[in-house]
């Protein structure tokens, strides 16, 4: 998605409108930060897993949220990096992806509740083969979602447990999300793209 | 002698490429050249061959040829050899001796030489093998060959070189008696065991057993200075490397009764070629250098290599479609031998039409000792007679081509110079480019 | 990438890609679950005209852990060896529906026929060909020279190559597919390539080739060298007379005892010793030196799996149908 988002930037295209900017992303991940310790309880067992390539630093933005709740939790110690790509549906039919490293916590996910953290919620596929991925890795005890985005179009029977925006779109419209971790310095927003 | 032969006249053709003019035929012979042509009185009648601009050669002899027959005709027969000489531009042919069995007796020369009469497209010369069964051991009845009725003058093991040195000794010496030549398939078979491929760069890179060029070259010097001390003549059939070029440039220069012999294929294709492991390259002797293509060019152009020989050698298509080194060695060649040749030679500023004839008509008939080919075209000699449209261009099709081996490495390739016509003794086999009738002549 | 024939023609791109592939791949060796769906469902076929267990069992583990279905076909005893063409083996294997063939032939250029030809539609992947390329080997070797290299430097791996690394392939060059993959492969990642070996054993034509040659391995040794590729040799290719005897063979060119005392004695604790397998003990190499810590034999073979691994999923997963190859 990367690619994808980068060339769609250099390009500019003149319908492109900002629905979050970087305040707004802070805000609402904070918001879900407390949503997740709310709905947990606390932040025992948490474990927060990204998606690549920006559900991975939205996860560590969110750990760091976390951590700051509670003190003498590092917020490294309960994030990870879960890559999906050789769960996939789709691998015969785009190009071929090149898959990037899945890093668990130092505690595993055995008996945790693991947040699966990702930028856009759109037909479900990505975090059904999220799911399958985390069943070769380990047992949790809970898997919930929590997403920046929620675009609708949902293909399969999933539905996040946070969500930062529910964003009615079209299928001709593209949702980019910009972090810093990934796309640069403060280039943190969230923008609709008129594919046409 | 015929029963089918008319008048022909051919009008504004370029004999050897000079003034055009014209030339009629009849009877078998050319009967009139110039303005005599349509004035002569057998001109009444004749039918006409429009060949303006055409080039008008004497027709092509191969001293080279592989016609399979008798043993191997799902790669080939006489029939569909000679056909496809003469829509390659031939008059003769000779017909190489591995065939099954060996063309090491009368018997077998003789069949050859009547499926030839029998098919009537170009003159069949059967060669003999030197030794029996091709096994380098025995020297084959030499003299009963030479006084069978296919007279055979060109001996030759090719596939496999005469190797021991006294038996090429008293080959040479031998073949003296009846004024024949022996064409030496030059192979040292201890430095070419399992060859794939010219030895050198590609080779190393590919992981093909190498074929040296000095396994060609060590037998060349062996064999011409045997040929020197013998007083014999000696062909080298097939050379392939600029070594080789140079020991026969040297062995000229002393006096050596030496001949030699490349193919159109190692005028213009590399070893690089085989990079794409195509077994349609893989050819004996292989495909060599850049620098040795432009050696041989060069040493045909100065006289150092005589004539043009095809060395025209079909495979049935599951010999070659199959992993490299299970493939057969061989290319076909009589249909693009005309067009190649023109493109490496005459194309190339290196060469006149009348150098051309020399080498693949002259030369070659004067080594096989066949008489009536190879003829300047002229009142009074035979008609054999081939017209090339120089300028027509054309994309190699093996699926087109009248042999059976659809082996031909030029596949895909545009080549200049097309065959129009071509006269065997007076009569058209090929007329506008397709097969006309063959020449049939009363049973003897 | 549709089928991978040689590395000769790999790009440096296309070889960082599969290394940096192999690495997560390698992970997933480690995990209790050593399984990916990603190829659930394609089927791959080891066609193997000359044995190697190794290579085979190594193809087959990395197909299964990416979950094909693996279907072995040897020539021993089977229709080949009555002297069914490579052609009809293929186009059987088409009809069978094979997604991918994995080829070991005893002829050069065998697996460049199969992915020319239309004789079948499935990627080729050149488990060895004849005397000619070998190139999942070569890739498992530069990615254990590419671990090797990042430890040293105390750098990533991922993305990285092998600039600046000092590498010996030797023994019998003349022979090894192996020695010709790892020349292309290392000389593309930027590593620097000495080959040594008796002259005889030097293929006519490798004097082009980009590496150092030399005939003397403790000089060679002397030099400083990164990593050590020892070659088998077949004791055989002593009645062709490429060398005297094996006893002279393993006193010039073998990896002996004395040598890895020099490595020692020099300070080159960092050299590492490779060796493609199966080893002659006692022949091109010592038992000592086999068993060091300098030795990376079982770190190659385990190595294999994940760039095997790599290498099918990228030809098997991506869009079949553009035109592209390597």
């Amino acid at each position: 998605m990367s690619n994808d988002a980068n060339a769609a930037r250099n390009l500019a295209p003149k319908t492109a409108r900002t629905v979050l900017s970087s305040e707004d992303i802070d805000r609402v991940l904070t918001r879900i930060a407390h949503e997740i310790i709310e709905a947990n309880k606390g932040t025992k067992d948490l474990v927060l897993l990204g998606i690549p390539s920006r559900g991975f630093p939205l996860a560590q933005r969110l750990a760091q949220r976390i951590a700051a709740t509670e003190p003498g939790l590092d917020a490294a110690a309960i994030v990870g990096q879960l890559d999906v790509t050789m769960y996939r549906d789709d691998l015969r039919h785009s190009t071929a992806r090149t898959p990037l490293p899945t890093r668990l916590p130092a505690g595993g996910i055995d008996d945790k509740v693991v947040v699966l953290v990702d930028d856009v919620l759109y037909s479900g596929r990505t975090i059904r083969a999220a799911l399958d991925a985390i069943a070769d890795l380990g047992r949790p005890r809970i898997v919930r979602l929590a997403v920046l985005v929620d675009r609708g179009h949902r293909e399969l029977p999933i539905r996040a447990d946070h969500v930062g925006k529910n964003l009615p779109t079209a299928t001709t419209e593209k949702v980019r999300v910009h972090v810093a971790e990934v796309d640069g310095v403060d280039n943190n927003e969230v923008i609709i793209e008129d594919a046409a | 002698m015929s029963t089918t032969n008319t008048a022909y006249l051919i009008r504004g053709a370029k004999p050897l490429g000079t003034e055009a003019t014209d030339l009629l035929i009849n009877d078998g012979l050319i009967v009139a050249t110039g303005a005599e042509a349509a004035t002569h009185p057998a001109a009444a009648g004749a039918t006409v061959i429009e060949a303006a601009g055409q080039i008008a050669l004497p027709g092509m002899v191969d001293l080279h040829t592989h016609l399979r027959e008798p043993g191997r005709e799902d790669a080939e027969t006489v029939e569909t050899g000679t056909r496809a000489a003469a829509l390659g531009g031939f008059t003769s042919v000779h017909a190489m001796a591995n065939s099954n069995p060996v063309a090491d007796t009368a018997g077998v020369v003789e069949q050859v030489w009547s499926l030839g009469r029998r098919s009537g497209w170009v003159d069949v010369r059967p060669v003999g093998a030197v030794t029996v069964g091709l096994a380098g051991t025995q020297l084959s009845e030499i003299g009963a060959m030479a006084d069978s009725r296919a007279a055979v003058r060109v001996f030759s093991d090719d596939g496999i070189c005469v190797f021991d040195p006294l038996i090429m000794r008293r080959a040479l010496e031998y073949v003296k008696a009846f004024d024949g030549v022996v064409a030496q398939h030059a192979q040292e078979p201890r430095l070419t065991e399992g060859a794939q491929m010219n030895e050198g760069e590609v080779s190393a890179v590919l992981g093909l057993a190498g074929w040296p060029a000095v396994a060609e070259e060590s037998i060349i010097a062996r064999d011409v200075l045997l040929a020197e001390h013998v007083g014999s003549r000696l062909h080298i059939c097939h050379v392939s490397t600029a070594g080789s070029v140079e020991i026969i440039r040297w062995a000229k220069s002393r006096g050596v009764n030496v001949t030699a012999e490349v193919t159109p294929h190692h005028l213009l294709l590399t070893d690089e070629m085989v990079k794409s492991y195509d077994p349609v390259f893989k050819v004996n002797p292989p495909l060599r250098r850049e620098a040795d293509v432009m050696a041989l060019r060069a040493g045909l152009a100065d006289g150092t290599i005589d004539i043009i020989g095809t060395d025209h050698a079909p495979h049935p298509s599951e010999a070659k479609e199959c992993e490299w080194a299970a493939a057969a060695m061989g290319m076909t060649g009589l249909e693009t031998a005309l067009s190649v040749v023109q493109h490496t030679m005459i194309d190339t500023g290196m060469f006149s039409w009348a150098d051309f004839a020399r080498v693949t008509s002259t030369a070659p008939a004067a080594i096989g000792r066949v008489t009536d080919q190879g003829r300047a075209l002229e009142a009074g000699e035979p008609a054999n007679i081939t017209l090339v449209d120089a300028d027509a261009r054309w994309i190699v099709d093996p699926a087109a081509m009248a042999t059976k081996g659809r082996n031909s490495p030029f596949k895909g390739l545009e080549l200049p110079g097309k065959v129009t016509t071509v006269f065997f003794h007076g009569h058209p086999t090929v007329l506008d480019g397709a097969l006309a009738t063959p020449r049939i002549v009363g049973a003897e | 990438m549709k089928h991978l024939l040689s590395t000769l023609d790999l790009s440096r791109a296309d070889a960082i890609r599969i290394l940096d592939i192999a690495e997560e791949m390698a992970a997933v060796g480690t995990r209790e679950v050593k399984k990916l769906p990603a190829l659930r469902g394609r089927t791959v076929v080891n066609l193997f005209f000359e044995d190697s267990t190794r290579t085979r069992i190594s193809f087959e583990a990395a197909a299964k852990r990416l979950s094909a279905d693996v279907i072995n076909f040897s020539a021993k005893g089977s229709s080949v060896s009555k002297g069914e063409s490579l052609k009809d083996t293929a186009q059987t294997l088409q009809a069978i529906g094979a997604d991918a063939v994995v080829i070991r032939h005893g002829a050069s250029g065998a697996p460049a026929r199969l992915a020319a030809t239309d004789w079948i539609d499935a990627p080729v992947v050149n488990a060895g060909d004849g005397t000619h390329e070998h190139p999942t080997q070569a890739l498992l070797d530069a990615f254990t020279l590419r671990n090797h290299w990042a430890r040293v430097n105390g750098t990533s791996t991922l993305g990285t190559d092998l600039a600046g690394m000092k590498v010996a392939i030797v023994g019998d060059i003349l022979h090894s597919r192996v020695a010709r993959s790892n020349l292309w492969l290392l000389r593309t990642l930027g590593a620097e390539v000495t080959m040594v070996a008796p002259p005889t054993l030097l293929p006519h034509g490798s004097n082009v080739w980009p590496c150092t040659i030399s005939y003397d391995l403790d000089a060679t040794l002397a030099g400083g060298i990164d990593a050590v590729m020892m070659l088998r040799v077949q004791g055989e290719r002593m009645h062709a007379s490429f060398f005297p005897n094996t006893r002279e063979y393993s006193r010039l060119w073998g990896f002996d005892d004395a040598r890895l005392a020099a490595l020692d004695a020099q300070g080159q604790s960092e050299t590492i010793i490779m060796h493609p397998g199966p080893m002659n003990r006692g022949l091109e190499i010592s038992s000592a030196a086999a068993d060091s810590p300098r030795s990376t034999v079982l770190e190659q073979v385990s190595n294999g799996v994940a760039v095997r691994m790599a290498v099918l999923y990228l030809l098997l997963s991506g869009d079949q149908q553009r035109p592209s190859g390597l």
